[in-house]
């Protein structure tokens, strides 16, 4: 009951996010215009990827730790789900760039990081497809999904700092900064981080359950 | 003929109400359609929803291939 109780506030979350995200007031900006809403959409989609790559580490940590392969598992799926996102966040981000920077790819410090950290997770995926047995697999990933995300929280949050980004908060942008962010944006746009984080985790559940479904983790758990 | 006549009247003021009808005016959502650069937003939104529709499809696909083995 409790496992459908919170797929559902999730849902319930996103459509509130969606409603508000299109109706409610918003920061009457240039350039921006009406795209200022996309913080609703394509912003929640970054950190919904960052919370289940998190994820995924943590459990990788705990599989070091522990042994168990559903930790292995957890890893596995969450990553999925966190590339399905970064996925989204990079199609619709571009998206967003053609309408206000100009183009779909300008060459910013942090489209190129982030692009940089997807192909490293891509790299996890191939990583994990190349061993037979599943513990050596489970081992090996584990280790290299820590590494992933510890590269990758440099290259989306350190990196493109140090240089000029068209990116908010990494230099100078005419578009929106911390201050625009102002307590009526707030209001949307964290319950739709919360919302797209549970539901990527009701994503990654679903995997889970039919990753158990094979016959390889039948003896072996 | 009296009835080809009778209808056509009905006819004739059934469109004239249109008529009417259309010149008002009507409460659409013309702002919003109006209103800068939404259709990005609009898109932004179908998209999320394209990628996740294709990783359901997805795991439905990876589910079909584990219930076979």
């Amino acid at each position: 009951m409790a496992s459908i109780t919170w797929r559902i506030v999730s849902i319930i979350i996103i459509i509130y996010s969606f409603i508000g995200g299109l109706m409610f007031d918003v920061p009457k900006l240039p350039i921006l215009n009406e795209t200022v809403r996309n913080l609703y959409f394509h912003v929640p989609t970054w950190f919904a990827m960052l919370y289940m790559l998190g994820y995924s580490m943590v459990h990788s940590i705990i599989y070091l730790r522990k042994n168990n392969i559903i930790n292995d598992l957890e890893a596995d799926e969450s990553a999925k789900v966190g590339m399905l996102f970064g996925i989204l966040g990079m199609v619709t981000g571009m998206l967003w760039a053609q309408y206000t920077w100009g183009a779909f790819w300008s060459g910013d410090p942090k489209q190129n990081a982030s692009a940089i950290g997807l192909m490293m997770y891509a790299a996890y995926f191939v990583l994990r497809n190349s061993f037979a047995d599943i513990y050596l697999r489970a081992k090996v990933s584990a280790v290299y999904n820590i590494l992933c995300f510890m590269i990758l929280i440099p290259l989306l949050f350190v990196l493109p700092r140090l240089t000029d980004s068209l990116h908010p908060g990494n230099g100078g942008n005419p578009g929106f900064n911390a201050y625009d962010l102002d307590n009526r944006m707030r209001l949307i746009f964290y319950p739709a981080i919360v919302g797209w984080c549970m539901f990527g985790m009701w994503l990654c559940k679903a995997g889970i359950k039919i990753e158990l479904l094979n016959n390889e983790y039948d003896q072996k758990n | 003929m009296n009835m080809i006549k009778k209808i056509s009247i009905v006819i004739s003021i059934v469109l004239g109400a249109c008529q009417i009808s259309w010149s008002q005016n009507v409460e659409m959502a013309d702002n919003f359609r109006k209103e800068g650069k939404i259709y990005v937003v609009i898109a932004t939104i179908c998209m999320i929803l394209v990628g996740i529709a294709a990783y359901l499809l997805w795991l439905e696909k990876r589910l079909n291939d584990a219930k076979n083995k």
